[in-house]
Protein backbone atom coordinates (compact mmCIF):
# COMPACT_ATOMS: atom_id res chain seq x y z
CA UNK A 1 0.00 0.00 0.00
CA UNK A 2 2.70 2.38 0.57
CA UNK A 3 4.78 0.79 -2.32
CA UNK A 4 3.41 3.25 -5.06
CA UNK A 5 4.52 6.79 -2.96
CA UNK A 6 8.09 5.76 -2.14
CA UNK A 7 8.31 4.89 -5.69
CA UNK A 8 7.26 8.39 -7.50
CA UNK A 9 9.48 10.15 -5.24
CA UNK A 10 12.50 8.45 -5.80
CA UNK A 11 12.56 8.08 -9.26
CA UNK A 12 13.99 11.67 -9.87
CA UNK A 13 17.52 9.93 -9.43
CA UNK A 14 19.00 9.35 -6.33
CA UNK A 15 18.43 11.83 -3.87
CA UNK A 16 21.96 13.60 -2.38
CA UNK A 17 21.99 12.51 1.25
CA UNK A 18 23.31 15.14 3.59
CA UNK A 19 22.65 13.17 6.94
CA UNK A 20 22.91 9.45 7.64
CA UNK A 21 22.33 7.61 10.90
CA UNK A 22 23.40 4.31 10.88
CA UNK A 23 22.60 1.26 13.32
CA UNK A 24 21.96 4.10 16.55
CA UNK A 25 21.76 2.48 19.83
CA UNK A 26 21.05 4.22 22.69
CA UNK A 27 20.81 2.57 25.98
CA UNK A 28 19.51 4.46 29.48
CA UNK A 29 20.94 2.09 31.88
CA UNK A 30 18.31 -0.96 30.91
CA UNK A 31 16.63 0.78 29.51
CA UNK A 32 16.77 0.37 25.57
CA UNK A 33 15.41 4.09 24.10
CA UNK A 34 16.76 3.46 20.12
CA UNK A 35 17.73 0.43 18.51
CA UNK A 36 19.59 -0.10 15.68
CA UNK A 37 17.96 2.77 13.94
CA UNK A 38 19.13 3.48 10.46
CA UNK A 39 17.76 6.84 8.86
CA UNK A 40 18.85 9.14 5.82
CA UNK A 41 17.77 12.79 5.40
CA UNK A 42 18.22 14.06 1.94
CA UNK A 43 19.64 17.58 1.27
CA UNK A 44 17.50 20.53 0.90
CA UNK A 45 14.26 18.98 2.31
CA UNK A 46 12.56 18.56 5.18
CA UNK A 47 12.59 14.89 7.18
CA UNK A 48 10.06 15.00 9.88
CA UNK A 49 10.61 12.52 12.95
CA UNK A 50 7.13 11.51 13.93
CA UNK A 51 5.90 8.95 16.59
CA UNK A 52 4.28 9.04 20.21
CA UNK A 53 5.98 10.26 23.22
CA UNK A 54 8.34 8.75 24.91
CA UNK A 55 9.40 6.86 21.04
CA UNK A 56 13.11 8.20 21.25
CA UNK A 57 12.84 10.75 18.42
CA UNK A 58 14.17 14.11 20.42
CA UNK A 59 16.72 11.66 21.77
CA UNK A 60 17.46 10.61 18.24
CA UNK A 61 17.90 14.55 17.43
CA UNK A 62 20.06 15.20 20.40
CA UNK A 63 22.42 12.42 18.70
CA UNK A 64 22.35 13.83 15.57
CA UNK A 65 23.26 17.19 17.14
CA UNK A 66 26.09 15.80 19.29
CA UNK A 67 24.53 16.38 22.35
CA UNK A 68 24.03 12.90 23.08
CA UNK A 69 26.29 9.93 22.30
CA UNK A 70 25.08 7.15 21.24
CA UNK A 71 25.84 3.67 22.84
CA UNK A 72 26.77 2.49 19.31
CA UNK A 73 25.95 3.05 15.79
CA UNK A 74 27.03 6.37 13.69
CA UNK A 75 25.94 10.16 12.62
CA UNK A 76 27.51 11.07 9.47
CA UNK A 77 26.90 14.76 8.19
CA UNK A 78 28.47 15.34 4.86
CA UNK A 79 30.13 11.67 4.68
CA UNK A 80 31.93 13.05 8.14
CA UNK A 81 31.26 11.05 11.13
CA UNK A 82 29.73 13.49 14.09
CA UNK A 83 31.68 12.96 17.38
CA UNK A 84 30.19 16.39 18.89
CA UNK A 85 28.10 19.66 17.74
CA UNK A 86 29.64 21.03 15.06
CA UNK A 87 29.44 24.35 12.07
CA UNK A 88 27.56 21.97 9.67
CA UNK A 89 24.36 21.80 12.35
CA UNK A 90 22.25 24.25 14.43
CA UNK A 91 19.27 23.76 16.66
CA UNK A 92 16.20 25.23 17.46
CA UNK A 93 14.80 24.19 21.07
CA UNK A 94 11.41 23.30 21.77
CA UNK A 95 11.27 26.00 24.97
CA UNK A 96 13.39 28.30 22.95
CA UNK A 97 16.12 28.20 24.99
CA UNK A 98 17.12 32.19 25.06
CA UNK A 99 19.24 34.01 27.39
CA UNK A 100 16.51 35.99 29.65
CA UNK A 101 19.24 38.67 30.58
CA UNK A 102 20.37 39.49 26.96
CA UNK A 103 18.19 41.58 24.05
CA UNK A 104 16.83 40.18 21.14
CA UNK A 105 19.87 40.95 18.83
CA UNK A 106 22.41 39.35 21.30
CA UNK A 107 20.45 36.52 21.01
CA UNK A 108 19.86 35.93 17.57
CA UNK A 109 23.65 36.61 17.15
CA UNK A 110 24.69 34.08 20.30
CA UNK A 111 25.83 31.53 18.14
CA UNK A 112 27.79 33.96 16.26
CA UNK A 113 29.18 35.21 19.04
CA UNK A 114 30.62 31.88 19.94
CA UNK A 115 31.90 31.56 17.09
CA UNK A 116 34.23 34.63 17.25
CA UNK A 117 32.60 36.42 14.80
CA UNK A 118 33.48 40.27 15.22
CA UNK A 119 30.52 41.92 17.00
CA UNK A 120 29.68 44.61 14.40
CA UNK A 121 29.67 42.01 11.14
CA UNK A 122 28.09 39.30 13.84
CA UNK A 123 25.08 42.32 15.07
CA UNK A 124 25.03 42.92 11.46
CA UNK A 125 23.86 39.60 10.20
CA UNK A 126 21.47 39.29 13.11
CA UNK A 127 19.63 41.74 12.59
CA UNK A 128 19.00 40.64 8.76
CA UNK A 129 17.56 37.59 10.15
CA UNK A 130 15.54 39.24 12.46
CA UNK A 131 13.54 41.10 9.83
CA UNK A 132 13.79 37.88 7.70
CA UNK A 133 11.97 36.35 10.34
CA UNK A 134 9.37 39.14 11.19
CA UNK A 135 10.78 40.81 14.58
CA UNK A 136 12.24 43.82 13.21
CA UNK A 137 12.10 46.86 15.68
CA UNK A 138 12.39 44.07 18.28
CA UNK A 139 16.26 44.23 18.40
CA UNK A 140 16.70 45.49 22.03
CA UNK A 141 13.31 43.47 23.20
CA UNK A 142 14.53 41.34 26.29
CA UNK A 143 12.60 37.55 26.26
CA UNK A 144 10.12 38.36 28.88
CA UNK A 145 8.62 40.57 26.92
CA UNK A 146 7.51 38.65 23.60
CA UNK A 147 5.04 36.22 23.31
CA UNK A 148 6.02 32.34 23.02
CA UNK A 149 5.47 32.74 18.97
CA UNK A 150 8.33 35.90 18.94
CA UNK A 151 10.23 33.78 20.96
CA UNK A 152 10.37 31.32 18.98
CA UNK A 153 10.99 33.58 15.88
CA UNK A 154 14.30 34.27 17.72
CA UNK A 155 15.45 30.83 18.24
CA UNK A 156 14.67 30.25 14.60
CA UNK A 157 16.84 33.56 13.53
CA UNK A 158 19.87 32.61 15.95
CA UNK A 159 19.60 28.97 14.21
CA UNK A 160 19.16 30.67 11.12
CA UNK A 161 21.69 33.22 11.19
CA UNK A 162 24.91 30.78 12.16
CA UNK A 163 23.86 29.60 8.19
CA UNK A 164 24.15 25.99 8.88
CA UNK A 165 23.84 23.32 6.41
CA UNK A 166 21.19 21.41 8.67
CA UNK A 167 18.86 22.67 10.82
CA UNK A 168 17.54 20.48 14.22
CA UNK A 169 14.19 21.45 15.03
CA UNK A 170 13.14 19.88 18.23
CA UNK A 171 9.30 19.96 18.46
CA UNK A 172 9.83 24.08 17.84
CA UNK A 173 6.03 24.94 17.33
CA UNK A 174 4.56 22.78 20.23
CA UNK A 175 4.83 25.54 22.69
CA UNK A 176 2.93 28.16 20.62
CA UNK A 177 -0.87 28.59 20.25
CA UNK A 178 -2.50 27.01 17.16
CA UNK A 179 -2.92 30.21 15.16
CA UNK A 180 1.04 31.28 15.55
CA UNK A 181 1.66 27.41 14.73
CA UNK A 182 -0.29 27.23 11.62
CA UNK A 183 1.47 30.76 10.48
CA UNK A 184 4.74 29.26 11.39
CA UNK A 185 4.50 25.81 8.96
CA UNK A 186 3.35 28.59 6.26
CA UNK A 187 6.48 30.00 7.37
CA UNK A 188 8.19 26.70 7.16
CA UNK A 189 7.56 25.52 3.64
CA UNK A 190 8.83 29.10 2.57
CA UNK A 191 11.99 28.66 4.46
CA UNK A 192 12.34 24.73 2.66
CA UNK A 193 12.07 26.31 -0.76
CA UNK A 194 14.04 29.03 -0.24
CA UNK A 195 16.77 28.25 1.77
CA UNK A 196 19.12 25.42 0.46
CA UNK A 197 19.22 23.29 4.01
CA UNK A 198 18.17 20.41 5.25
CA UNK A 199 15.62 20.30 7.91
CA UNK A 200 14.95 17.61 10.15
CA UNK A 201 12.15 18.15 12.25
CA UNK A 202 10.39 16.48 15.46
CA UNK A 203 7.25 16.74 15.74
CA UNK A 204 4.20 14.72 17.73
CA UNK A 205 1.69 16.00 15.46
CA UNK A 206 0.99 13.78 12.68
CA UNK A 207 -1.11 16.76 10.73
CA UNK A 208 1.79 18.82 11.30
CA UNK A 209 4.33 16.66 10.07
CA UNK A 210 2.30 15.71 6.61
CA UNK A 211 2.00 19.65 5.85
CA UNK A 212 5.68 20.25 6.39
CA UNK A 213 7.55 17.21 5.27
CA UNK A 214 9.10 16.45 2.01
CA UNK A 215 9.94 12.83 4.22
CA UNK A 216 7.95 11.62 7.19
CA UNK A 217 10.00 9.03 9.08
CA UNK A 218 7.83 7.14 11.18
CA UNK A 219 9.17 5.84 15.19
CA UNK A 220 7.16 3.22 16.81
CA UNK A 221 8.57 3.13 21.04
CA UNK A 222 10.16 0.68 23.56
CA UNK A 223 12.79 0.34 21.78
CA UNK A 224 12.46 2.75 19.25
CA UNK A 225 12.51 2.23 15.66
CA UNK A 226 11.69 3.06 12.09
CA UNK A 227 8.63 1.34 11.23
CA UNK A 228 7.63 3.36 8.01
CA UNK A 229 9.05 5.91 5.70
CA UNK A 230 6.55 8.10 4.00
CA UNK A 231 7.03 10.50 1.21
CA UNK A 232 3.93 12.87 0.12
CA UNK A 233 4.27 13.09 -3.53
CA UNK A 234 2.12 15.81 -4.62
CA UNK A 235 1.72 18.40 -1.75
CA UNK A 236 4.94 20.54 -2.11
CA UNK A 237 3.29 21.81 -5.50
CA UNK A 238 0.09 22.37 -4.19
CA UNK A 239 -0.40 26.07 -3.02
CA UNK A 240 -0.33 26.42 0.88
CA UNK A 241 -3.87 27.12 1.25
CA UNK A 242 -5.10 24.05 -1.00
CA UNK A 243 -2.82 21.53 1.21
CA UNK A 244 -5.06 20.75 3.93
CA UNK A 245 -8.17 19.81 1.35
CA UNK A 246 -5.87 17.58 -0.48
CA UNK A 247 -6.94 14.31 -1.00
CA UNK A 248 -3.27 12.68 -0.69
CA UNK A 249 -3.09 14.45 2.34
CA UNK A 250 -5.91 13.60 4.02
CA UNK A 251 -5.02 10.02 2.81
CA UNK A 252 -1.53 10.15 4.54
CA UNK A 253 -2.95 11.62 8.18
CA UNK A 254 -5.60 9.07 8.24
CA UNK A 255 -2.78 6.25 7.31
CA UNK A 256 -0.57 7.43 9.80
CA UNK A 257 -3.12 7.69 12.89
CA UNK A 258 -4.15 4.20 11.97
CA UNK A 259 -0.50 2.94 12.49
CA UNK A 260 0.43 5.24 15.69
CA UNK A 261 -3.61 4.42 17.23
CA UNK A 262 -2.72 1.47 18.72
CA UNK A 263 0.52 2.71 20.58
CA UNK A 264 -0.88 5.38 22.26
CA UNK A 265 -1.96 4.96 25.74
CA UNK B 1 5.07 58.97 37.38
CA UNK B 2 5.99 55.84 39.25
CA UNK B 3 9.22 57.12 40.36
CA UNK B 4 8.12 60.15 41.97
CA UNK B 5 5.68 57.82 43.35
CA UNK B 6 8.29 55.46 44.94
CA UNK B 7 10.19 58.52 45.95
CA UNK B 8 7.00 59.81 48.17
CA UNK B 9 6.57 56.71 49.79
CA UNK B 10 10.13 56.52 50.41
CA UNK B 11 10.13 60.31 52.05
CA UNK B 12 6.74 59.22 54.29
CA UNK B 13 8.33 56.12 55.40
CA UNK B 14 11.80 57.92 56.72
CA UNK B 15 9.07 60.75 57.99
CA UNK B 16 7.25 58.59 59.97
CA UNK B 17 10.22 56.58 61.32
CA UNK B 18 12.20 60.00 62.33
CA UNK B 19 8.93 61.23 64.20
CA UNK B 20 8.62 57.86 66.15
CA UNK B 21 12.32 58.31 66.99
CA UNK B 22 12.03 62.07 67.82
CA UNK B 23 8.48 60.84 69.91
CA UNK B 24 10.23 58.27 71.87
CA UNK B 25 13.22 60.74 72.62
CA UNK B 26 10.91 62.98 74.26
CA UNK B 27 9.04 60.59 75.78
CA UNK B 28 11.88 59.81 77.09
CA UNK B 29 11.80 55.41 76.24
CA UNK B 30 15.27 55.63 78.63
CA UNK B 31 17.67 57.89 80.08
CA UNK B 32 20.45 56.48 77.15
CA UNK B 33 17.53 57.31 74.07
CA UNK B 34 18.30 60.61 72.38
CA UNK B 35 15.60 62.26 70.38
CA UNK B 36 16.40 62.19 66.45
CA UNK B 37 17.20 65.92 66.17
CA UNK B 38 19.93 65.12 69.12
CA UNK B 39 21.51 62.60 67.44
CA UNK B 40 21.39 63.91 64.24
CA UNK B 41 22.87 67.54 65.77
CA UNK B 42 25.82 65.09 67.62
CA UNK B 43 26.65 63.22 63.63
CA UNK B 44 26.70 67.45 62.04
CA UNK B 45 29.01 67.85 64.99
CA UNK B 46 31.18 65.11 64.58
CA UNK B 47 31.12 65.63 60.58
CA UNK B 48 32.17 69.07 61.12
CA UNK B 49 35.26 68.57 63.59
CA UNK B 50 36.18 65.86 61.10
CA UNK B 51 36.12 63.04 64.04
CA UNK B 52 33.78 60.89 61.83
CA UNK B 53 35.88 60.81 58.94
CA UNK B 54 39.04 60.06 60.85
CA UNK B 55 36.70 57.22 62.45
CA UNK B 56 35.74 55.88 59.14
CA UNK B 57 39.09 55.96 57.27
CA UNK B 58 40.16 53.38 60.20
CA UNK B 59 36.84 51.35 60.03
CA UNK B 60 36.38 50.87 56.10
CA UNK B 61 40.09 49.56 55.87
CA UNK B 62 39.01 46.09 57.09
CA UNK B 63 35.05 46.55 56.01
CA UNK B 64 36.52 47.40 52.48
CA UNK B 65 39.52 44.50 52.14
CA UNK B 66 36.95 41.73 53.81
CA UNK B 67 34.37 42.26 51.06
CA UNK B 68 36.77 42.39 48.60
CA UNK B 69 38.39 39.05 49.31
CA UNK B 70 34.77 37.68 50.28
CA UNK B 71 33.19 38.80 47.10
CA UNK B 72 36.17 37.81 44.63
CA UNK B 73 37.36 34.65 46.34
CA UNK B 74 33.32 33.65 48.05
CA UNK B 75 32.51 34.00 44.35
CA UNK B 76 35.20 32.12 42.85
CA UNK B 77 34.85 29.40 45.44
CA UNK B 78 31.22 29.30 44.87
CA UNK B 79 30.75 28.81 41.57
CA UNK B 80 33.24 25.87 41.95
CA UNK B 81 31.21 24.21 44.36
CA UNK B 82 28.22 23.84 42.28
CA UNK B 83 29.94 23.17 39.23
CA UNK B 84 31.83 20.08 41.11
CA UNK B 85 30.42 17.80 43.29
CA UNK B 86 34.00 16.39 44.72
CA UNK B 87 34.24 20.32 45.40
CA UNK B 88 31.22 20.78 47.04
CA UNK B 89 32.13 17.49 49.38
CA UNK B 90 35.29 19.12 50.11
CA UNK B 91 33.96 22.43 51.10
CA UNK B 92 30.57 23.53 51.68
CA UNK B 93 30.37 21.88 55.42
CA UNK B 94 33.49 24.74 55.76
CA UNK B 95 31.05 27.25 55.15
CA UNK B 96 27.75 25.87 56.82
CA UNK B 97 29.52 25.40 60.10
CA UNK B 98 31.05 28.99 59.52
CA UNK B 99 28.08 30.21 58.81
CA UNK B 100 26.50 28.96 62.07
CA UNK B 101 29.40 29.52 64.28
CA UNK B 102 28.96 31.70 67.43
CA UNK B 103 31.72 34.51 65.86
CA UNK B 104 32.05 36.22 69.07
CA UNK B 105 32.89 33.11 70.68
CA UNK B 106 35.47 32.44 68.21
CA UNK B 107 36.69 36.15 68.22
CA UNK B 108 39.32 35.33 71.17
CA UNK B 109 40.83 32.43 69.13
CA UNK B 110 41.39 34.48 66.31
CA UNK B 111 43.22 37.47 68.16
CA UNK B 112 45.59 34.53 69.83
CA UNK B 113 46.54 33.36 66.49
CA UNK B 114 46.36 37.02 64.43
CA UNK B 115 47.23 39.40 67.24
CA UNK B 116 44.83 42.68 67.65
CA UNK B 117 45.54 43.98 64.03
CA UNK B 118 44.19 44.30 60.40
CA UNK B 119 44.23 41.03 60.23
CA UNK B 120 41.95 39.82 62.91
CA UNK B 121 39.39 42.55 61.97
CA UNK B 122 39.28 41.17 58.33
CA UNK B 123 39.22 37.65 59.37
CA UNK B 124 35.71 38.90 61.23
CA UNK B 125 34.28 40.81 58.20
CA UNK B 126 35.25 37.64 55.54
CA UNK B 127 33.14 35.09 58.38
CA UNK B 128 30.77 37.35 58.74
CA UNK B 129 29.76 38.06 54.85
CA UNK B 130 31.88 34.61 52.67
CA UNK B 131 29.56 31.91 53.38
CA UNK B 132 26.34 33.68 52.37
CA UNK B 133 28.07 34.79 49.35
CA UNK B 134 30.00 31.14 48.86
CA UNK B 135 26.14 29.42 49.58
CA UNK B 136 24.11 31.07 47.33
CA UNK B 137 26.81 31.47 44.29
CA UNK B 138 27.04 27.45 44.23
CA UNK B 139 23.44 27.09 44.75
CA UNK B 140 22.78 28.93 41.70
CA UNK B 141 25.17 27.47 39.55
CA UNK B 142 23.74 24.33 40.35
CA UNK B 143 20.28 25.51 39.48
CA UNK B 144 21.40 26.94 36.11
CA UNK B 145 18.55 25.36 33.43
CA UNK B 146 20.25 22.56 31.54
CA UNK B 147 18.43 23.74 28.65
CA UNK B 148 20.80 27.12 27.90
CA UNK B 149 23.95 25.22 28.85
CA UNK B 150 22.65 22.58 26.21
CA UNK B 151 21.52 25.87 23.56
CA UNK B 152 25.30 26.73 23.91
CA UNK B 153 26.37 23.16 23.49
CA UNK B 154 24.58 23.06 20.15
CA UNK B 155 26.25 26.04 19.95
CA UNK B 156 29.72 25.72 19.66
CA UNK B 157 30.27 26.89 23.33
CA UNK B 158 33.59 25.70 25.04
CA UNK B 159 33.16 24.74 28.84
CA UNK B 160 34.49 28.45 29.61
CA UNK B 161 32.15 29.93 27.65
CA UNK B 162 29.60 27.88 28.72
CA UNK B 163 30.47 29.05 32.58
CA UNK B 164 31.58 33.10 31.72
CA UNK B 165 28.38 33.24 29.54
CA UNK B 166 25.92 31.19 30.67
CA UNK B 167 25.79 30.13 34.26
CA UNK B 168 27.56 33.30 35.99
CA UNK B 169 24.85 35.27 34.31
CA UNK B 170 22.36 32.95 34.77
CA UNK B 171 22.97 32.48 38.09
CA UNK B 172 23.49 36.63 38.78
CA UNK B 173 20.38 37.52 40.47
CA UNK B 174 20.82 34.92 43.16
CA UNK B 175 24.65 35.67 43.30
CA UNK B 176 23.68 39.26 43.85
CA UNK B 177 21.39 38.95 46.54
CA UNK B 178 23.90 36.54 48.08
CA UNK B 179 26.48 39.60 47.76
CA UNK B 180 23.42 41.79 49.44
CA UNK B 181 23.49 39.84 52.64
CA UNK B 182 27.31 39.27 52.52
CA UNK B 183 27.76 42.92 52.48
CA UNK B 184 25.09 43.58 55.27
CA UNK B 185 26.89 40.83 57.34
CA UNK B 186 30.33 42.51 56.41
CA UNK B 187 29.18 45.64 57.84
CA UNK B 188 28.13 43.84 61.39
CA UNK B 189 31.58 42.07 61.05
CA UNK B 190 33.07 44.78 61.05
CA UNK B 191 31.89 47.06 64.00
CA UNK B 192 31.54 43.77 65.75
CA UNK B 193 35.25 43.50 65.52
CA UNK B 194 35.32 46.85 66.95
CA UNK B 195 33.52 46.42 69.55
CA UNK B 196 35.27 42.87 70.84
CA UNK B 197 38.98 43.04 69.34
CA UNK B 198 39.85 47.18 69.81
CA UNK B 199 38.00 50.04 69.82
CA UNK B 200 38.90 51.70 66.62
CA UNK B 201 37.31 54.00 64.26
CA UNK B 202 33.20 54.02 64.68
CA UNK B 203 33.21 51.27 67.06
CA UNK B 204 35.42 53.36 69.00
CA UNK B 205 32.70 56.28 68.89
CA UNK B 206 30.10 54.26 70.13
CA UNK B 207 32.70 52.57 73.31
CA UNK B 208 33.68 56.23 74.31
CA UNK B 209 30.07 57.89 73.76
CA UNK B 210 28.76 55.03 76.06
CA UNK B 211 31.50 55.29 78.11
CA UNK B 212 30.67 58.80 78.94
CA UNK B 213 26.94 58.77 78.46
CA UNK B 214 27.12 60.80 75.26
CA UNK B 215 24.40 58.77 73.86
CA UNK B 216 23.48 61.03 71.28
CA UNK B 217 27.25 60.45 69.61
CA UNK B 218 26.52 56.95 70.13
CA UNK B 219 23.51 56.63 68.33
CA UNK B 220 24.92 59.59 65.78
CA UNK B 221 27.34 56.53 64.99
CA UNK B 222 24.85 53.47 64.74
CA UNK B 223 23.01 55.72 62.58
CA UNK B 224 26.14 56.90 60.32
CA UNK B 225 26.93 53.07 59.17
CA UNK B 226 23.54 52.10 58.54
CA UNK B 227 23.26 54.86 55.81
CA UNK B 228 26.36 53.98 54.75
CA UNK B 229 25.12 50.21 54.34
CA UNK B 230 22.00 51.19 52.75
CA UNK B 231 24.08 53.46 49.82
CA UNK B 232 26.44 50.74 49.29
CA UNK B 233 23.45 48.21 48.98
CA UNK B 234 21.83 50.42 46.50
CA UNK B 235 25.37 50.74 44.66
CA UNK B 236 25.68 46.85 44.26
CA UNK B 237 22.18 47.40 42.80
CA UNK B 238 22.95 49.62 40.61
CA UNK B 239 25.93 47.18 39.74
CA UNK B 240 23.67 44.46 39.01
CA UNK B 241 21.30 46.60 36.79
CA UNK B 242 24.50 47.69 34.83
CA UNK B 243 25.50 44.72 33.89
CA UNK B 244 22.43 42.10 33.64
CA UNK B 245 19.70 44.51 32.55
CA UNK B 246 17.47 41.99 31.40
CA UNK B 247 17.45 39.54 34.41
CA UNK B 248 16.69 42.35 36.41
CA UNK B 249 13.39 43.18 34.73
CA UNK B 250 11.99 39.54 35.19
CA UNK B 251 12.66 36.14 33.60
CA UNK B 252 11.21 34.51 30.48
CA UNK B 253 7.88 33.13 31.99
CA UNK B 254 7.14 29.39 30.00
Amino acid sequence: MAMPQIKEAVAPAEPDIAVSTRNISKNYGDVEALKDLSLEFPRGQLTSLLGPSGCGKTTLLKIIAGLLEPTSGEVEVDGKAVTGPGEDRAFVFQDFALLPWASVLRNVAFGLELRGVAKSEREARAAKYINDVGLGGFENAFPHELSGGMRQRVGLARALSVDSQVLLMDEPFSAVDEQTRRKFQEDLLELVAVENKTFIFVTHSIEEAVYVSDQIAILLPRPSRVSEIIRPAGLRDKDVDNIRRDSEYLDIVDRIWASLRNYVE
Amino acid sequence: MTISRSMALKLISALVLFGAWEIAGWVPVSYAFPTFLESMSALIRMALDGSLFVAYAETLKPLIVGIAISGTIGIAIGIWIGLSNWFDWLFSPIFIVMQSAPLAALIPLLVMVYGIGLTSKVFVVCIMAMPVIVLNTAGAVRNTPTNLIEMGTAFLATRFEVITRIIVPSASPVIFSGLRLGVSAGFIGAILAELKITPTGVGDIITFSRSIADYASMYAAIFSIIVLAVIFLNLLEKLEIYLFEGNVRGYASD
